[in-house]
């Protein structure tokens, strides 16, 4: 791949996060309504986990069923740190992202040793571990009750109390996020990814170190996964280990899907594919005659999944980033032949 | 004496969900040696299986008709899977398709909700329920029916792999898919037969369990994850292997719950495979059948 393309859609995503920041600021104006912001923000954070799965799977070619496993432990280091020892909730965030790399780290080097697949086999019994745990150990989580009054989250003196403030900063969270992964795909560590991903035994030919990316592209998915978690619960300010179950590291993955692992883009596309979905089921699925509306969305999106896969594997952007840089391509090469003329 | 009962109450109770497992494991192995999918759905047959035979036999029909009828059906139903997800994507990733086999289990878990409904069922055991007693310890009639059934449907499948002419190209696939190929063995056909003879062994698992534990739309994904950490603790390339890692599976975890918590014995099972995986990345038992060759 030439360096032109690289610099090309460098140029393009840096474009499409300005006109995101300049949308996300604008919105509320917009459309002043407490429904669309708190959907908003639900998309604002599940797109946060995704654009982290996006670099993990896209990139690296590795799946994880296991992130809703991270997902928890920031949304459980938030509410324990900030609403059990009444420590600053920057703190929560904070120790979230540590335990999520260590543990990202514990995980990764075993699996990565081993060639193929295991890294979905050791995340999905992570996952399952760590929801055990949740539901188990009642004393320091509150177990299948829940954990209740998690605090706003507050920092620098100001606190998050309604849902506006927490729309803004999930989506500066999540801009910072794209910025920092358009920046990591188009540096040496993203083309590293993603020649590990086109063929781990080129990659290795050519001198990078498998082991160390691929723990890089893990734990950087692990991060964006728990700060995401610790957002979600000083938002919600009550959490159960149900929401962490390995059916949410699914459902991320199936965003991830439907929004394409190619593109930077894919994970928010998909989080916002998703949640437009889920609503629409909800609206719909009565009209049709079925009482259980939330069983029908697991079938509909398995369908979807499996359907997506067979016809259009890169997802949604990944599909409509591929045509748009291909005929950009085409038209520079037209262009250059013109001028060569 | 009491804690004596109590171990082999454990035992027993280790080896019945332990030979559950080891269908579904095989199932595990055979799919992933012929086709490279691990596939997800695989739980799902189990359930499948045995709310079939629920509804058969509450409509009427005998016993053994309907656990048979309902193995076909489910047999048929990953044949239909190969060829409708399976197949056209075989080009793909294994990723792609490992998640495909992912989107395949919500299909049928959804289908079973719409189906059968949110509520367990129940079926009656095969032959009564009073209890059989050895060493003080309270033995179901149906564990026996269980652990009779599996070894009978493993000796089964030995017979069919070693002794017939499509169980010997499987595993003629299974061996090289290449040469098998050129020794005029299509893997296509050998994919479908088998992932419909795998479904038909999660079908039968299913059956066996139900009259113990019920049957819900949601048995699948524990039965299926148990039966998959089974196998990789037998290394996933190695039936037999895969057999004793689930009885290995059924009876940590039956000791897991009896002696610790009920509520951390999913935890302990998984724990088991990412022990397993980080040491010992070829199985527990790879190292035996090394020597033996």
């Amino acid at each position: 791949m030439d360096t032109k393309k690289f610099t090309r859609s460098y140029k393009l995503n840096l474009y499409g996060i300005a006109l995101l920041l300049f949308a996300v600021i604008i919105f509320p104006f917009l459309v002043p309504s407490n429904y669309f912001i708190s959907m908003f923000i639900l998309i604002g954070l599940y797109g946060i986990v995704c654009t982290g799965l996006v670099v993990l799977m896209g990139h690296t070619g590795q799946i994880s069923l296991g992130h809703a496993a991270f997902y928890g432990i920031g949304a459980y280091s938030s509410a324990i740190v900030s609403g059990k020892y009444d420590l600053p909730p920057l703190m929560g965030v904070i120790t979230g992202i540590l335990i999520a790399c260590i543990v990202a780290l514990l995980i990764g080097i075993p699996s990565f040793k081993l060639k193929e697949h295991y890294l979905a086999l050791a995340t999905l019994g992570f996952g399952v571990i760590v929801f055990t745990f949740l539901k188990e150990w009642t004393s320091l989580t509150g177990g299948l009750n829940g954990f209740f009054g998690i605090p706003p989250f507050e920092v620098a003196g100001f606190t998050f109390t309604n849902d506006l403030s927490y729309y803004f900063i999930v989506w500066a969270i999540l801009v910072i996020g794209l910025w920092f992964v358009n920046n990591l795909i188009h540096s040496r560590t993203g083309r590293a990814l993603k020649s590990i991903h086109g063929s781990e035994s080129a990659a290795e030919s050519i001198g990078i170190n498998l082991m160390t990316f691929k723990l890089k592209a893990l734990i950087i998915s692990a991060v964006f996964a728990s700060v995401a978690g610790s957002f979600y619960a000083h938002y919600i300010s009550f959490i159960n280990p149900q929401l962490f179950e390995v059916m949410t590291s699914i459902v991320f993955l199936i965003m991830v899907v439907i929004g394409g692992s190619s593109s930077l883009w894919g994970g928010l596309a998909g989080a916002i594919i998703y949640v437009w979905l889920v609503e629409l089921l909800k609206d719909w699925v009565p009209l049709l005659g079925f009482s259980t509306g939330g069983e029908f969305e697991i079938v509909f999106f398995g369908v979807l999944l499996v359907v997506l896969l067979i016809f259009k594997p890169k997802g949604l952007m990944g599909s409509w980033m591929e045509k748009k840089l291909f005929l950009s391509q085409k038209k520079n090469v037209q262009n250059k032949k013109g001028a060569a003329l | 004496m009491e804690s004596l009962s109590q171990l082999m109450q454990l035992l027993f109770s280790g080896l019945t969900i332990g030979s559950i497992y080891a269908l579904i494991a095989i199932g595990f192995v055979i799919t992933y040696n012929i086709t490279g999918v691990l596939n997800f759905a695989q739980g799902e047959f189990a359930m499948l299986g045995a709310l079939l035979t629920i509804s058969m036999s509450s409509a009427g029909l005998p016993l053994y008709l309907a656990v048979i009828v309902a193995i076909l059906i489910v047999m048929m139903v990953g044949g239909l899977f190969e060829r409708a997800a399976i197949y056209p994507a075989r080009k793909s990733s294994v990723a792609t398709l490992i998640i495909i086999t992912i989107g395949v289990s919500f299909v049928f878990r959804g289908a079973a909700i719409f189906i059968w409904g949110t509520q367990p069922h129940s079926l009656t055991p095969f032959s009564g329920n009073t209890p059989i007693r050895i060493f003080e310890a309270v033995l179901l009639p149906q564990s026996l029916w269980a652990v009779g059934i599996s070894l009978a449907a493993l000796a089964g499948m030995y017979y069919f792999f070693n002794k017939t002419y499509t169980g010997k190209a499987v595993t003629a696939c299974v061996m090289n898919r290449f040469a098998a190929q050129l020794m005029g063995i299509k893997p296509e056909k050998m994919s479908f037969l088998s992932i419909s003879l795998s479904a038909g062994l999660g079908a039968l698992a299913g059956i066996i369990i139900a009259p113990i534990s019920g049957a819900s739309y949601q048995m699948g994904l524990m039965l299926g994850m148990k039966a998959f950490i089974a196998a990789v603790i037998g290394g996933l390339t190695n039936a037999p292997a895969a057999v004793l890692g689930a009885f290995l599976i059924g009876i940590i975890e039956a000791f897991s719950e009896g002696y610790l918590s009920s509520g951390y014995k999913d935890a302990v099972s998984f724990a088991v495979l990412l022990l397993v995986l980080f040491f010992m990345p070829n199985g527990l038992f790879s190292k035996k059948s090394g020597k033996r060759v």
